[in-house]
């Protein structure tokens, strides 16, 4: 892409015009050449919108509470952006991304800005291409920022991880649900929600979550406050310890999104958590953790790359497995091998 | 592979416009449209001509298809196309029409902008590999 164009397409996002702002989020998702350009240039535009991460097993509803969550924004006047992201084909990379048909509520309201994103099987790439979205979206001047995904996998904990609040939505009368929840989703959940509560079941989900969260917090008090199950290894903003009101004891809610009940409510949990982050300082906490794992992610897929070319120059990773194989040579020798320039060029910097 | 390389895919969305009930048809079309390696959205029944656009300009899809079986369309492919040059979206996406249009309609649609019009019986592939060939590049 020329960089005319390139920069014609970021003054007609900043300057809020729809179709720009989805061919950027088109670049990025294509990862089309200059895209790592774009999102540089709109980060210096970002940080003004609050962003929700909503996740959790197919039917439990997403997709209707994400609607119903967005006209309540709407109503109080604030802009929305959605990200819904569905999972794609491993053999064919098709896909039929249908979120977009629940999103009753905000039909025509070209304020609410919706975009579905497949998975295309990439490993890890994912998470990057839905935070560099949000990016485009919190540039653009989206007051919110809503991100729906399959709670399925390490790659969906990625990316409700890119979000401010992350909502776990459970359906009710689901033991397995509860179970896949043990499995990693509970940790980083902020808010738990009960949709379809009118169904039977819906108080003992309620009672079984309320126990297991209350369970997950004991371990950790004095040390969460509010994060989402980031390893946090310095905490300069965190008090010491025995201050418990900076403990995020995070709510069980009851929702029927299909009739707008337990909307508001919903609303108000995320409010408060907001609130929550940005009393303690979590706000900053979290960004800094982000930012922190989205320039190592960077380094390791650039780094990665670069070393993709050393190996091809060395004969392609098949020779290099073959050596090994036939005893000629051991995998230790060929990393240092191969690593030698970086080395050699780390070590001359730090000593200069 | 790289999380870095680049990675294209043709993305369609499947539109049922007015008060036509029938889906069937736009329900096959978008599964083979998943099977031939496409992102498909569709956007559910008796959408407005507003709506499709706001879906097909938020979206950025390479393709509109529109499907329409009550006879219609004289009145709601325009809508739509109008919709799309307001948001400069028309020029790079290919439209594409399904369903039950009698010959005497077929010229002022393709004159409308529409690339392609399929009447019933038409062999998935035909359709498929139309929008191989005819898909607009993104730039």
């Amino acid at each position: 892409m020329s960089q005319a164009t390139h920069s014609a397409l970021i003054e007609d996002l900043l300057a809020g015009k729809h179709r720009a702002l989805a061919r950027a989020i088109t670049k990025i998702e294509n990862r089309s050449p200059g895209y790592r350009d774009l999102v540089s240039e709109l980060h210096s535009h970002t940080g003004n919108a609050t962003v929700v991460g909503i996740t959790g097993s197919p039917g439990a509803g997403k997709s209707t509470l994400v609607d119903k969550l967005a006209k309540q924004y709407r109503d109080q006047g604030d802009t929305v952006g959605i990200i819904a992201v569905d999972p794609s084909s491993p053999y064919t990379g098709g896909a039929v991304l249908g979120d977009r048909i629940r999103m009753a509520s905000n039909v025509g309201d070209m304020d609410v800005f919706f975009r579905s994103m497949s998975a295309r099987g990439q490993l890890g790439g994912l998470s990057t291409a839905t935070a560099d979205a949000v990016k485009a979206l919190d540039a653009f001047g989206k007051d919110r920022i809503i991100i729906e995904t399959v709670g399925a996998g390490q790659n969906e904990i990625d990316i409700v991880k890119t979000a401010d609040t992350v909502v776990v939505l459970v359906q009710p009368g689901s033991g397995d649900d509860v179970q896949m929840l043990k499995a990693g989703i509970l940790e980083i959940g902020d808010i738990f929600v009960v949709n379809k509560a009118d169904m039977s079941g819906a108080t003992k989900t309620v009672a079984d979550l309320e126990e297991m969260i209350h369970m997950r917090g004991d371990p950790m008090a004095g040390l969460d406050t509010g994060h989402h199950g980031f390893e946090i290894p310095e905490h300069p903003d965190s008090p010491d310890g025995d201050d418990d009101e900076d403990r995020w004891e995070p709510p069980v809610l009851k929702t029927v999104a299909t009739h707008n009940e337990g909307i508001t409510e919903f609303r108000g949990a995320l409010e408060k958590h907001y609130t929550h982050l940005k009393t303690t300082g979590g706000l900053q906490a979290n960004a800094r953790i982000r930012y922190a794992e989205e320039i190592r992610q960077h380094l390791r897929s650039d780094a990665a790359r670069l070393l993709e070319s050393e190996i091809e120059a060395a004969g392609g990773i098949d020779r290099l497995a073959d050596q090994v194989a036939d005893r000629r040579t051991d995998p230790y020798t060929i990393a240092d091998e191969l690593l030698q320039p970086l080395t050699e060029c780390v070590e001359n910097r730090l000593d200069s | 592979m790289s999380a870095d390389a680049e990675q294209r895919s043709i993305r369609c969305l499947v539109a049922k416009v007015g008060l036509d009930g029938h889906d069937r048809g736009a329900h096959v079309i978008a599964r083979a449209f998943r099977d031939a390696g496409f992102e498909v959205i569709y956007s559910g029944l008796h959408r407005a001509p507003a709506e499709i656009v706001q879906a097909a300009v938020q979206e950025d899809v390479d393709v509109l298809g529109i499907s329409i079986l009550s006879g219609a369309h004289n009145t709601l492919v325009p809508k739509i196309v109008d919709g799309l040059k307001e948001y400069d979206a028309f020029d790079d996406t290919l439209i594409i029409v399904g369903g039950i249009i009698p010959d005497g309609d077929r010229e002022k649609l393709y004159e409308l902008g529409v690339a392609e019009i399929f009447g019933p019986g038409t062999p998935m592939e035909e359709t498929v590999s139309f929008i191989r060939e005819n898909a607009p590049e993104r730039r």
